[in-house]
């Protein structure tokens, strides 16, 4: 499809916002003005609503596709979290107007709204505290990695290190580097943390461990409290990556095992959309120990009842955000939990854990499953039989693409040679699991039989496989009309 | 329950292909000293309860019909064809753009508007944006960093404040040496700027207009800046940007934004978008996203993500930066909101606000004792001082239902009698002749 940009024509009008009667060559002297008018699309509305409306064509989302995509939690996104976020009452308001004088009278509403989504992650977790500043994900790895630096140098430790299984996000080593520490890996054994291994690296340099459970292979990791023990004899604070809460809602909390940080993604347990990759929220749990340092300003229930922000934090990191982070992303967790209530969370990490079970079982035999014990929300199996006959997990996952079907995430973790890993989430009905085994199931002996097939998937998308090293090595990265 | 579709009869079934008893079965792996102590969440609700709910508390949010608020964030007017055009399930549910074949969608909207953004910077690159203007500046000195090998930066106040502890947070654990230079009268002074950047500098960040609103040329800056071999970060505001002076044309090597006023909500505080992008040198130190355009196997044209190795998902603990996420939902409201408009409406977005804010600027400083806080050049907003405190007048104006402005004096010690006043064409003449009545009111001791 042509860009906006060929589509434009010189002089077409769209939505004029304001009719004003003085040009900038008026009110500002020339050295402080472009030379020329930046060379943005000119389209009618109509041109506009066409353009996108052909586009969003050519794209798979969960409301017309399945994503069996692993570690991230495709679930349904409840139309009611958009309606929720979408009242005027919450998107009209400034974030300045809470931190003007008596301006927290006018914003009660988004107040409570943060206070009661702190409360419920609280609960939930089992933590002492949530802040919802952190804006994806990856900023709150980062909020967590400061404030597990902040809480050391408060005690005088001196730490430079922080260890990360090998099956751990990309993401956990990237902060962990960023926030100026030693990333430390270690192996794991049967697919999960080995205690061993942490014993081996473990001395008082030690900040902390980042872990995910269940892990990035869907397993449990059953040795946490000898890990726990272990860290504490150093004073180092467990890590907990949040990507896989759908596993375990209602059947253990992070905070009563011991991890000290915790940061989600709501985009992924909570419903949010995922909006083709972003805007996200990662808000971040803490135990007693860390609460002090927690990035300002908290919102805070007075006495009276009314709501409103605290500054006085002598200890506090700081702040990763300009206000409260993403209250528009979050408000749509906030209308998520509070339709579900716990036992409904409860039940949709039972369901999730039912739903990829169901798959493993159906797939055993067709597929290599590495790891064949009962797993959590989520599981790995290996594409190395097929590779014998040259069909890849890449193979495999443009030829589901091709029945409608979103790819599995492949090559990931990276202990597992050519990975695919499945997760179905709970909001898929088994009608919609079997009609996928069978397509999955069909496709492997298509492999046997007929390679080639699978090496030219897809051929029912808009495009066919796209050269990415052309587009490395080229690097258009605009378009130049 | 809700989103969970299983019929009891498919439970049993499916428990039975698993070959276990029951739920409880699938989470025996847990040991029993691992189990919540306790999970005391509330009961659920139906979705018109939970509606009711949550509209109590968007209703217990006070509307102030009449504000100048700005001070980086500005409620300017959105199409209604932004909202239609996102909340199409294909954008809003799709996946992060991994599978490009299945995603030509959302990857094609991205190259439309890392090129949207590069032509009004008229910068070579952009990324398909961070979080937001904060974490920009902040991604932008790692870049400076990283491709000067040097750790000192040198930022001036008049950047918004908040972005500046932001920057001071997330480095607080890395060796960097981040240097602010004081304003004078909320205009940078540039000599000292100049004079702080040293042969360890990596990078000079200035904001236009600045944080007080004043539009400046960094020309000279910039170009010491560029004899020490230090670069050159400028934060700007993107609807200005479409009559003012540009990141190139002033020499900046990196340009950023907060996108907010292109197309976003004010929500509180986000989510809004960190808009980046850089010189055709500095490609490779750009961290974020990237979209590039290619062809397919029977060569036709395509979009994939592109330079994927700077990533963590790829280079883990030795990546540019750990940002996994872009705010792709938000950049494109803000690449619709810019075809809708064009270059001649978002540049009439931009004069509306500027003639406005010259309005309210003779209207208010014509008031006694009232000035204008300096004498410069300045765009959809300025800052005035007041007789007395500031807040207090706010605090009176309020109670008319008029919020005259932002405060300043909470970031910049000394500045109590500041008082803020931002213009949009969501303002006229005539609420700022009511704002000029009710602040004489309140001056006069009249309310």
């Amino acid at each position: 499809m042509k860009t906006v940009f060929a589509k434009s024509k010189p002089g077409r009008k769209g939505v004029m916002p304001a009719v004003p009667k003085t040009s900038a060559a008026k009110m500002l002297p020339e050295t402080l003005l472009r030379k020329k008018r930046p060379a943005l699309p000119e389209m009618s509305e109509l041109d506009v609503i066409r353009h996108f409306t052909g586009l969003s064509k050519l794209n798979y989302g969960v409301d017309g596709n399945f994503y069996p995509l692993g570690s991230c939690t495709m679930k349904y996104n409840p139309r009611m979290n958009e309606s929720a976020a979408a009242l005027p009452g919450f998107t009209a308001a400034h974030p300045l107007l809470a931190q003007l004088p008596e301006g927290e009278a006018l914003v009660q509403g988004s107040l409570e709204a943060i206070w009661e989504t702190e409360r419920l992650l609280c609960e939930l977790n089992g933590m002492s505290a949530f802040t919802m500043q952190p804006m994806a994900g990856a900023q709150g790895e980062l909020t967590g990695a400061l404030l597990i630096a902040a809480y050391h140098k408060a005690k005088g430790n001196k730490k430079t290190k922080v260890i990360v299984p090998d099956a751990a996000h990309g993401t956990n080593p990237a902060t962990a580097a960023l926030a100026g520490y030693e990333v430390v890996n270690i192996k794991s054994k049967d697919g999960i943390v080995d205690p061993e291994a942490l014993e081996a690296v473990l001395d008082d340099d030690v900040a902390a461990l980042m872990m995910t459970c269940p892990n990035t292979l869907g397993l449990f990791e059953r040795h946490l409290p000898k890990l726990v023990e272990k860290l504490r004899s150093v004073d180092a604070l467990l890590y907990y990556d949040g990507a896989n809460l759908n596993a375990i809602m209602g059947r253990m909390r992070v905070g009563d095992v011991g991890f000290d940080v915790v940061h989600l993604n709501l985009h992924k347990t909570m419903s949010t959309p995922h909006g083709g990759g972003g805007p996200g929220s990662g808000p971040v749990g803490v135990s007693e120990r860390l609460v002090p340092f927690l990035p300002g300003p908290r919102v805070i229930k007075k006495a009276d009842g009314k709501f409103g922000l605290e500054y006085n934090l002598p200890q506090s990191i700081g702040q990763v955000t300009p206000f409260y982070g993403h209250f528009g992303v979050y408000i749509k967790a906030l209308a998520y939990m509070l339709r579900l209530g716990g036992k409904g969370l409860g039940k949709a990490s039972d369901y999730a854990v039912l739903n990829a079970n169901y798959i493993r079982k159906r797939l055993e035999g067709h597929i290599d499953i590495p790891y064949p014990q009962i797993c959590m929300h989520e599981f790995v199996a290996s594409a190395v039989t097929t590779e014998a006959q040259g069909v890849k997990a890449l193979d495999i996952a443009k030829a589901l693409l091709d029945k409608g079907y979103h790819a599995p995430t492949i090559y990931f973790p990276l202990i597992v040679k050519e990975c695919l890993m499945f997760e179905p989430t709970e909001t898929e009905s088994k009608e919609t699991l079997d009609l996928f085994c069978d397509d999955l199931i069909a496709i492997l002996k298509e492999a046997e039989k007929n390679p080639d097939a699978l090496h030219a998937a897809p051929v029912n998308l808009p495009v066919r496989r796209l050269d990415e090293t052309k587009a490395a090595r080229e690097m258009v990265l605009k378009d130049d009309v | 329950m809700p989103f969970v579709p299983h019929s009891d009869e498919e439970t049993r079934e499916m428990l039975s292909t698993v070959g276990v008893k029951s739920l409880d079965d699938l989470f025996e792996y847990i040991p029993k000293d691992m189990r919540p102590k306790q999970f005391a969440l509330p009961e659920g609700m139906t979705e018109l309860g939970t509606l009711q709910r949550l509209q109590g508390m968007a209703g217990a949010n006070s509307t102030v019909e009449m504000s100048f608020l700005g001070a980086g964030f500005y409620d300017h007017f959105i199409p209604a064809a932004v909202d239609a055009m996102v909340s199409r399930g294909e954008f809003l549910t799709a996946y992060t753009p991994y599978q490009p074949e299945a995603a030509q969608g959302t990857l094609q909207a991205i190259f439309e508007y890392q090129t949207a953004i590069c032509n009004l910077m008229e910068m070579d690159v952009a990324n398909a944006s961070v979080y937001d203007g904060g974490s920009a500046i902040f991604e932008s000195c790692m870049m400076a960093v990283r491709a000067t090998r040097r750790e000192r930066i040198v930022i001036d106040a008049a950047v918004n404040p908040l972005y500046r502890r932001m920057l001071h947070t997330l480095t607080d654990n890395l060796k960097l040496d981040i240097v602010e230079i004081n304003c004078d009268a909320g205009l940078p002074v540039k000599e000292q700027i100049i004079a702080a950047i040293d042969d360890s500098t990596a990078a000079v960040v200035l904001q236009n207009p600045t944080f007080f609103g004043n539009v400046c040329d960094y020309n000279d800056v910039f170009a010491a800046a560029k004899a020490k071999g230090a670069l050159s970060i400028l934060s700007v505001n993107p609807v200005l940007q479409a009559v003012l002076k540009t990141p190139r044309e002033m020499g900046a090597d990196i340009a950023v934004a907060d996108g907010q006023s292109i197309g976003q909500p004010l929500n509180f505080g986000g989510p809004y978008l960190g808009v980046m992008a850089c010189t055709k040198e500095l490609v490779r130190q750009i961290p974020g996203r990237i979209v590039g355009r290619t062809t397919d196997l029977e060569g036709k044209t395509g979009y994939v993500l592109t330079l994927q190795a700077r990533e963590q998902h790829i280079r883990r603990a030795k990546a540019t930066s750990n940002i996994c996420s872009n705010q792709a939902l938000c950049a494109l409201r803000a690449l619709i909101h810019l075809c809708l408009l064009g270059p001649d409406g978002l540049a009439a977005a931009a004069e509306r606000g500027m003639e406005l804010a010259r309005y309210a600027a003779e209207k208010l400083s014509g008031l006694p004792q009232v000035t204008m806080l300096n004498a410069a050049p300045f765009g959809n907003e300025f800052a005035l001082r007041l007789p007395g405190n500031a807040a207090q007048t706010v605090s009176k104006l309020l109670g008319k239902g008029i919020l005259p402005g932002a405060l300043p004096g909470k970031w910049y010690p000394g500045m109590d009698s500041i008082l803020l006043v931002a213009c949009t064409e969501k303002n006229s003449e005539e609420q700022i002749d009511a704002l000029a009545a009710a602040l004489g009111d309140a001056l006069g001791g009249k309310i």
